[in-house]
């Protein structure tokens, strides 16, 4: 657009890619974002010190600060963004749902007050039509909460929460609300501009959530029919029009089985997952909300907004997946390489090799989109876009995105909020090899160890003692896989390997760069790409095979039955120690030593990218030793607590 | 002691065995060659398939294992299976204490298609205790090695002197001490004093003298392992250069450590074929040294981003954390790196990191090794300790190791090179090849805040004279208008510099004034 930036920054992001690319940066403060990025004064003295014309606030920190925006009205800088009226509107979540429903937007029917005998809950219960929930008004998040689907469950859900409501609360009043079932989470993108032109431009689908944090985003939603989305729009457009909407917002809608919907909230800004509607309308989110901070009309039509194609969008987290879905992850990206050679892929993101991830800012690492004519081949590219993903140096949550976009429900449409919890109800463990899977992946284990060992003869130039040539062509292996041992017998011609396994044979083609992070192959004729992390003169390899990673140790079949012979390590008793999950800071330490604590009771609480993490104990036991104090930070694996 | 109770079973078989030998070796010719065949099946089990599983159950292998697997397959030549020990006191002159091949396997054999000669000494037969024929064995392969100009590895496991034997083992052992150090051409040695040693957690022990004569010399409690363990010796007295799990995780690590290493001191460092490109530029180094001067950051980090396929084999990896020494490869060719680790006590140098560093820079010159350094240096540490410890003598070892060695020395100065360590670190008054600076380095006495309070001592304005003193030193500037560093280089294109120097500097050809031996500060 032909228009120069300046980058804020903080300390520990000097060398950020944003400050690279901006014309110009200024450091705003230290690494904390209450003294940098959410720093008003910091950040109005940068637009002073390089006179910037106008902010695009991006999509966390400032974006929906109402007094942020004020004071750049005040010092005449436009404010890339809705104004502080629309802000403070939506802002609010009782007001916005009261301007909502004047607006004619669905909402959640629902009552709040006392209800006095069991009678009239099932009168407002058949009002707001079933499923309904009831709970006490004073009881938080989902505590007490129970579903009713008929009149009779209604009247033992009434005299449940009405109980405890007065003996647990003292506070008699009920809620009795539309219970959502599969609830979906979808969500319709406005663009307003300054002279009362609202256009929608269709829906993204965001169901699949943990912590009701969106992890995978898709445009269109498979859920919704042309004339849902039309109502869906045409609502989203009158409450844009409601608060003089202007720039680009999201509306949030919950959708039942019954294609049912009902308002969330609004948010006043871009959202991270806007890429997704880029790619299908064609239209460029963030130049729009400039042109319309600048005052010009939208240039489009309702009719001229398409969609064209399916976009998909993983959110590439440094956080461990196997730790809740997601617990964060730090480090330094030793090696990064982003999947651009493919086509149809979009990656945003904000570092690059070198970078480190902090415990100061939100583990992403980049925003994987692609697209594609039809839902299936967008998907098939996501699949080879995150095989091709190079990431080092942290923990990151390929492996659960791969395995959530391969998943038969997410293929077929199947989901809703509750998806990852109902998937993996005991947590997520990585891919499940099937036996075919499972050969393919020991057969390439076999094959990179031998051809590692031939590239070990190959010493190249005249030694004063001539080499004995390498002239084996097969090989006699044993290859352990979490608990078993596997028996391998392999030979080589050219590139390939035939490799007998289990009963079956699978044969191996590659070319065989062992410098290469990725390790491209043909395996059974099939094309997969597998990534090899680490390869140790013991025989330990570590291979990323369907987005999961794999240790497998290779031995010749003599060394196999030497190591038998080898003592195994003992693993210390974890239950008498408290490591770190991740790293963080101490915020709270409940314990001192001599304390006893009981199994389950909170030991201390360490906070990480905004989260706070209790950690507690297993078992009953004195307190042996405390090694952090609150305000310290602690990296993963660290000694907190010991117990006697 | 348990090594002189032969089991019994076997040793009357074997009598009878020989004693019905015997009626045939006159008669027929085909009875000696029985006679050999089951000399050597005996040869095969050594002290006795109890001893064997003995050794099993310890998470030990035997010394016939151990070589099988060191070897390429079916590449071992065994030599001297025949000989046994002469003792003929205390009993040991009875043919049920006589071991064909004694306590000790020698022979030679192939790594990776490289010639090499091993001995193993066999727990089995008499605790692996030395005779004057288990020395003259080892000897023997030695001698024989220094003639083809090979490496001999020795994969220790004896329970020291044989007693019955006296002084005769006693020679033994000068025998083999004198052999090593100063006449072979080189070793990687798995348990003795020489190159390199490695040694096994849990079941390695090494000492002069055991915990009982400790305590009762000395009153001291000590434990084996505390005493002469393996994390002793790697951590603390910096005697052995690395600890491995267990026998079969040393002898793989071995084999490809091997792979380094040139046969002889006569030869080349190795050059491996390479698949990574030698012209790869490596975007992660062009962050990796902080904003902060006083922040760390991890050495390992460039070593590894730097070198062929990231393979950096680490010497001492757990001793004298503040230097990291190793061997890794550039373009295929090996070479030694020295680096100093900001991540510990600054990457300071004291009396350990110097003569960790001295010790590697001497192997590297002695095996034709060319040698990279990474400088990050902010001083030696001061303190009485260094001082009364006698910090000027050990720090000239690393000192006189750089100057001496007539090897190819590139210098990289990552960021800090202060003072006398600066001069240390292979600079250019050190004969270095080819030193570069990144645009991080600071080439200068010593750190601003330090210079400007002696410079300025009880003036004010010293912040502002700290300022000024960055600006004026806490640059590559000043060391590259003196031709102290060759070239201020992007960091990304290090790697690619480096292998083009190798390049040239393999003909590098520098020869110090005749001498009968240097002397090193010791």
């Amino acid at each position: 657009m032909g228009i120069q930036t300046v980058a804020v920054h903080s300390d520990v992001d000097s060398n950020a890619v944003h400050v690279k690319m901006a014309d110009e940066a200024v450091c705003v403060g230290p690494a904390p974002t209450s003294k940098s990025y959410l720093n008003m004064d910091a950040i109005m003295d940068a637009i002073r010190l390089t006179g910037a014309q106008a902010v695009h606030p991006g999509y966390g920190f400032l974006s929906e600060n109402k007094d942020f925006a004020k004071r750049l009205a005040a010092v005449g800088v436009t404010f890339i963004g809705p104004d502080t009226h629309a802000i403070q509107a939506m802002g609010d979540k009782i007001e916005s749902k009261l301007i909502a429903k004047a607006a004619k937007v669905n909402t959640i029917p629902g009552f709040d007050g006392v209800v006095k005998t069991a009678e009239d809950a099932v009168k407002i219960a058949q009002q707001i039509g079933y499923p309904v929930m009831i709970k006490a008004s004073a009881g938080g998040g989902g505590k007490g909460m129970r579903i009713a689907w008929n009149d009779e469950e209604t009247r033992e859900g009434f005299r449940f929460s009405s109980q405890e409501a007065a003996s647990s609360f003292g506070d008699d009043r009920l809620l009795i609300e539309k219970y959502i079932d599969n609830p979906r989470h979808i969500e319709i993108q406005v663009l307003a501009d300054k002279h009362g032109n609202v256009l929608w431009l269709n829906e993204r689908e965001c169901s699949i959530q943990r912590r009701n944090q969106k992890v995978v985003e898709e445009a269109p939603s498979m859920f919704l029919d042309a004339d849902t989305r039309r109502v869906m729009g045409e609502q989203a457009v009158q409450l844009a029009k409601a608060v003089k909407y202007s720039s680009a917002g999201t509306v949030e809608f919950l959708v039942d089985s019954k294609k049912n919907f009902y308002f969330l909230e609004m948010n006043t800004r871009l959202q991270v997952e806007h890429p997704v509607t880029e790619c299908i309308t064609g239209l460029d989110l963030v130049e729009q909300m400039i042109r319309i901070a600048k005052g010009y009309q939208l240039q489009q039509k309702q009719e001229d907004i398409p969609i064209n194609g399916w976009a998909i969008e993983s959110r590439v987290y440094a956080e461990d997946p196997f730790k809740s879905f997601g617990l964060p992850s730090i480090g330094r990206l030793s090696q990064y390489q982003e999947p651009l050679k493919l086509s149809h892929v979009r990656v945003d993101s904000g570092i690059e090799e070198g970078s480190d991830i902090n415990i100061y800012y939100d583990p992403m690492i980049s925003k994987l989109v692609t697209y594609g004519a039809t839902r299936a081949e967008a998907l098939a590219r996501m699949e080879d876009a995150l095989d091709n993903y190079v990431i080092r140096g942290v923990t990151h949550n390929i492996p659960l995105l791969r395995e959530i976009i391969t998943h038969p429900r997410f293929v077929s449409g199947d989901i809703s909020t509750n998806f990852l919890p109902e998937v993996y109800p005991e947590g997520f463990k990585g891919h499940h090899l099937d036996e075919d899977r499972c050969r393919e992946l020991l057969a390439s284990a076999a094959a990179l160890h031998v051809t590692s060992q031939l590239y070990s003869h190959k010493i190249l130039g005249t030694q004063r003692v001539s080499s004995a040539p390498m002239d084996q062509n097969n090989w006699e292996l044993c290859v352990e896989l979490g608990q078993e041992l596997h028996d391998i017998e392999i030979s080589k011609s050219g590139n390939s390997y035939i490799v007998k396994v289990d009963g079956g044979q699978v044969e191996v083609c590659g070319d065989w760069n062992l410098a290469s992070p990725l390790l491209p192959l043909t395996i059974n004729g099939t094309c997969r790409m597998l990534q090899c992390l680490s390869k140790e003169s013991s025989g330990n390899i570590v291979l990323q095979y369907m987005g999961t990673l794999f240790k497998v140790r290779v031995l010749s079949k003599l060394t196999a039955k030497l190591n038998s012979y080898m003592p195994e390590k003992v693993s210390e008793d974890t239950s008498s120690i408290l490591r770190s999950p991740m790293p963080g800071t101490v915020v709270a330490m409940s314990v001192k030593p001599g304390d006893t604590v009981a199994d389950g009771q909170e030991i201390c609480v360490i906070e990480a990218m905004k989260m706070q993490n209790s950690l507690t104990a297993v078992k009953q036991a004195k307190v042996k030793s405390v090694h952090c104090q609150p305000g310290e930070t602690v990296g993963e694996g660290d000694l907190l607590v010991e117990l006697e | 002691l348990a090594v002189l109770h032969v089991h019994q079973s076997f040793a009357c078989l074997l009598q009878t065995n020989i004693q019905s030998d015997c009626r045939w070796y006159s008669v027929s010719h085909l009875s000696v060659k029985e006679r050999i065949e089951k000399k050597r099946k005996a040869a095969q089990m050594g002290g006795g398939q109890k001893r064997i599983d003995a050794q099993h159950q310890r998470g030990k292998l035997t010394a016939r294992e151990r070589v099988e697997l060191l070897l390429d397959p079916e590449s071992f030549v065994e030599t001297d299976m025949f000989v046994e020990h002469r003792c003929s006191d205390f009993g040991m002159e009875q043919d049920a204490n006589k071991f064909p091949g004694d306590s000790v396997v020698t022979g030679r054999g192939r790594i990776n298609g490289r010639l090499v000669y091993v001995f193993s000494q066999d727990f089995t037969v008499f605790g692996g205790s030395l005779s004057g024929a288990h020395a003259q064995k080892i000897c023997k392969i030695m001698d024989q090695a220094l003639t083809v100009g090979a490496p001999v590895i020795g994969l220790n496991d004896s329970g020291g002197a044989r007693i019955q034997e006296g002084v005769e083992s006693l020679a033994g052992y000068a025998d083999i001490f004198l052999v090593h150090p100063s006449d072979l051409p080189h070793h990687g040695s798995l348990c003795i004093l020489t190159h390199l040693m490695l040694c096994l957690q849990d079941t390695s022990y090494l000492f002069i003298t055991g915990p009982d004569v400790v305590k009762s010399v000395t009153n001291e409690d000590v434990t084996q392992e505390e005493l002469g363990g393996a994390k002793t010796h790697t951590a603390v007295s910096g005697v052995a250069h690395r600890a491995f799990e267990n026998d079969v995780e040393a002898l793989l690590y071995l084999r490809d450590f091997f792979n380094f290493l040139p046969l002889s001191n006569q030869d080349p460092a190795p050059i491996r074929e390479c698949q990574d490109p030698s012209d790869r530029l490596v975007k992660s180094l062009d962050t990796v040294v902080p904003f902060e001067s006083t922040k760390a950051y991890d050495m390992l980090d460039i070593i590894h981003a730097i070198v062929d396929e990231g393979d950096f084999f680490e010497i001492m990896p757990t001793y004298a954390k503040n230097i990291v020494v190793g061997f890794a490869r550039m373009n295929g060719r090996t070479v030694g790196i020295v680096g100093n680790q900001p991540k510990v006590a600054s990457g300071c140098l004291d009396i350990n990191s110097s003569v960790k560093g001295a010790r590697f820079v001497r192997f590297c010159d002695a095996f034709n090794i060319p040698i990279i350094t990474f400088v990050d240096v902010p001083g030696f540490l001061p303190g009485t300790a260094q001082e009364y410890g006698g910090i000027i003598r050990h720090g000239a070892k690393l000192l006189f190791a750089f100057a001496e060695a007539t090897v190819p020395k590139i210098t990289i100065i990552t960021r800090k090179a202060y003072g006398g360590a600066y001069d240390v670190m292979s600079s250019k008054h050190l004969r270095g090849d080819m030193n570069y600076a990144w645009p991080t380095a600071e080439v200068a006495v010593m750190g601003a805040k330090g210079a400007v309070q002696i410079i300025f001592r009880g003036k004010e304005n010293q912040a502002e004279a700290e300022a000024e003193y960055v600006e004026k030193f806490a640059n590559p500037f000043p060391a590259a208008v003196r031709g102290f560093v060759d070239d201020i280089i992007e960091p990304a294109t290090t790697r690619k510099r480096i292998c083009r120097d190798l390049e040239v500097l393999a003909s590098k050809k520098q020869v110090n004034p005749w001498k009968k031996h240097a002397n090193i500060p010791l």
